[in-house]
């Protein structure tokens, strides 16, 4: 019996623009797995995503999402995909519920399907009270709930997320991880980029530690100290550690 | 650092930013580009300058006296002049109370509001003068070398044109705030500057549509009837001619009275600017509170989804009405022909006329529209990441884009299908190919930008600027030649084909 596909696969992926953003990067995520991808500024996390979501094209290598290659096809993989940029997409002049709808109908969910989980994720992240107000008048917090609650409408099996859990509030932060929480708890698997490591020290089952485009460090939070040599200490110190011992490479 | 926050020290901020803003637009934000401004700025002059002195020298040779004919012509003008500055200021002096980002800083600073406003405001007035006084100069200074120098004091009458109509943008739209509140000033403001931008021309039209059933415009100035009617040369409305044509007396008086109206009402409403600017900034709030109806999702195709998405976000964008209301408002002279031939007064060969408007108003806007569909989506990321084709994602933004265009021209299509079923489908077809055209050349050069920068969509290309108008008015004339049976109608086809092939081959890849 062959092993199910992993949730995504990532292999010898490059993307250069005025220097290589990413380099030869290898990575496999396992469904129901949640990942967190860890680097300094310009590492290439990001550009990672974006290639991951359809959003940018690569120079080279491959990328398959549950066995599907996501570079000849786009369409197919990018309905198993959703993408929240640290930024949020939305529309202003739309309300959360049309946003929704919307959503839901660019994934081609089913109408009451989509209804259905629109009100279970207003719900869940606090947006009833403004779900029928437009949008324009949000703070960036609820902005995101939005956009959160978008990505999670047409219940994707792989959430690509960076930063999602900028500018919000500590209330909205617990509420979005208990539903991402929920979401692997479901068999989805998660991508996420952070800068706040103690998200990703207690809600990642693997941790991968990018910079200069190339993946330095990954495993569990017990194996990035048993490879940092370093028992005991916290997931900063270890990031830190290898962030400048890599830095120090020629 | 010099001393802050005074009236010159907010003056010399705002011209800083004025100039720099200017040149950004004009050169699309590339330094290596100002050489070539200053050079096409001098062609543009020169070039101008000597199609002045061609429509000015036939009548200014013999000299140019201050007869009733004279007076009714520079007063139509003026007025004319008028109308577009007055809806230049009220759209800028509206803007001003609804900016945030500058504002945010500088209200939150203990520096005083009530300078900035000031500033501000007379800012609104020189940049309302400076942009008549590039399109009238050619024509004052063709005067004054034709005709004697005195004509240079229709400088002195442009800025106080420019006083004038800023102190009335300003005291209408505080009028509106006080009266309306801040939500609706916004949106009857938009209309307000779009009616009075095309009032004048549409009101001549009009007349002119109803004195002599066709569309060929301006010369109602003209009729002897008005040159009749008007007033003596010696009544106290033709001041302002009289001051256009070197009166120091009238000059004087008309921009003392203009400057000081001015001074008044921005000393008058600037106390209360601080109150409105946070009165505006608190719209989105109250917009959102009374929108509270439970409504459910639609099964709809993921095309439909998009389509929809467009026309809600066109519908509820609070500032495109006033860039859409203009060209549609263009539509109501030919509109007023068609209720008139209802009336069996015209015949349908005066309805020739419409089809050139309505075939270039259609390019016009479908460009327009396009650029906010495409380039101002706002969520780039979220459509791009959807299962769905960057194919199928354009054309559901160009059928929802030709879909809103049909929506507004359908009624004078059906209009004129009554009258002239075979004018009705000259128009169609060229209604069609106008707006297709209009909506590709923005496609070509799409470049991502923020919805709210629509006023600027020019900025990133002059070509595609010039290669809509070219296209939309040869789609214009293809139709108009067409109408009349005209195998000059190919010409103007293959002229417009020509052009967008041209705009597509030069489109960035």
């Amino acid at each position: 019996m062959s092993l199910p596909a992993p949730a995504l696969e990532i292999r010898g992926l490059k993307k250069y623009f005025d220097r290589p953003a990413v380099d030869c990067l290898d990575l496999t995520i396992r469904a129901g797995e949640f990942y967190a991808l860890l680097g300094p500024n310009g590492a290439g996390k990001t550009t990672t995503l974006r290639i991951v979501a359809g959003l940018l094209r690569p120079n080279a290598g491959s990328v398959k999402v549950f066995g599907i290659d996501a570079l000849s096809d786009p369409i197919e993989a990018k309905r198993l995909i959703a993408w929240v940029s640290d930024e949020p997409m939305i529309y202003d002049n739309l309300t959360p519920f049309e946003y929704l709808e919307f959503v839901a109908g660019l994934w081609s969910i089913d109408a009451t399907t989509g209804e259905a989980r629109a009100r279970e994720l207003i719900e869940w992240l606090g947006l009833a009270p403004y779900a029928h107000e437009r949008c324009q008048s949000f703070s960036r917090g609820m902005r995101q709930k939005v956009a959160i609650a978008g990505a999670l409408v047409h219940e994707p099996q792989l959430l690509v997320l960076d930063e999602p859990l900028n500018g919000l509030d500590a209330g909205s932060a617990r509420q979005v991880k208990e539903v991402l929480t929920e979401r692997v708890r479901d068999g989805a698997a998660i991508v996420m980029t952070t800068h706040i490591l103690e998200i990703a020290e207690r809600m990642a089952e693997r941790i991968g530690v990018i910079d200069k485009g190339r993946l330095i460090a990954e495993g569990t939070l017990e194996e990035l100290r048993w490879q940092a040599g370093k028992a005991g200490n916290t997931l900063e110190d270890i990031f830190l550690d290898l962030v400048a011992e890599q830095s120090s490479v020629p | 650092m010099s001393q802050s926050a005074t009236l010159v020290w907010f003056a010399r901020h705002e011209f800083r930013l004025f100039w720099r803003d200017w040149i950004s637009m004009m050169t699309a934000g590339k330094r290596s580009r100002e050489s070539v401004l200053a050079v096409v700025a001098v062609v543009v002059a020169l070039l101008s300058h000597l199609l002045a002195y061609a429509i000015i020298a036939p009548f200014a040779e013999a000299g140019i006296w201050p007869d009733k004919t004279t007076l009714v012509t520079v007063t139509g003008s003026a007025i004319l002049s008028w109308m577009l500055m007055l809806s230049q200021a009220m759209e800028s002096v509206t803007r001003a109370f609804y900016a945030r980002a500058s504002l945010d800083l500088i209200l939150s600073s203990p520096a005083s509001a009530r300078r900035l406003f000031a500033v501000r405001m007379t800012g609104i007035g020189l940049a309302t003068t400076l942009l008549m006084t590039v399109l009238a100069s050619p024509f004052i200074n063709a005067l004054a070398f034709i005709d004697g120098p005195r004509w240079l004091a229709a400088y002195g009458v442009l800025l106080a044109m420019g006083a004038l109509a800023t102190t009335l943008a300003l005291a209408v739209t505080v009028m509106l705030f006080r009266s309306l509140g801040p939500k609706r000033t916004r949106l009857v403001s938009q209309i307000l500057f779009a009616v009075i931008a095309a009032a004048f021309v549409i009101g001549s039209q009009a007349a002119t549509i109803l004195i002599t059933s066709s569309l060929s415009g301006i010369s109602l100035l003209r009729l002897e009837s008005i040159v009749d009617f008007a007033p003596e040369t010696t009544s106290f409305i033709w001041w302002p001619a009289h001051a256009a044509m070197g009166n120091v007396t009238a000059l004087v008086f008309f921009l003392g009275i203009s400057l000081a109206l001015l001074t008044l009402v921005i000393a008058i409403f600037s106390a209360t600017f601080e109150d409105h600017v946070s009165a505006a900034s608190g719209v989105a709030y109250h917009r959102a509170k009374k929108r509270h109806r439970l409504t459910r999702f639609r099964r709809v195709s993921t095309k439909h989804a998009l389509r929809r998405k467009e026309w809600k976000l066109l519908c509820r964008d609070p500032w495109l009405l006033s860039h859409t209301l203009i060209q549609v408002l263009y539509l109501l002279p030919p509109a007023l022909l068609l209720l008139h031939y209802v009336g069996e007064s015209v015949s349908t060969s005066a309805l020739v006329g419409l089809l050139p408007i309505l075939v270039m108003a259609s390019g016009q806007l479908a460009g327009g529209l396009t650029w906010v569909t495409v380039a101002g989506e706002d969520a780039p990321d979220l459509v791009t990441s959807a299962p769905i084709s960057a194919r199928a994602i354009i054309t559901a933004k160009i059928e929802a884009v030709l879909g809103a265009v049909g929506f507004i021209v359908a009624p004078l299509l059906v209009a004129l299908a009554l009258a002239s079923p075979r004018l009705a489908t000259v128009a169609v077809l060229g209604i069609v190919v106008s707006a297709f055209s209009g909506t590709m050349i923005q496609i070509w050069f799409r470049a991502q930008a923020r919805r709210s920068t629509f006023r600027r969509r020019q900025i990133p290309s002059r070509i595609v600027t010039l290669a809509e108008a070219l296209s939309s008015i040869l789609w214009a004339s293809t139709a108009g030649l067409a109408a009349l049976g005209s195998w000059f109608a190919a010409g103007a086809a293959f002229a417009a084909l020509l052009v967008l092939a041209v705009t597509w081959m030069i489109r960035p890849r």
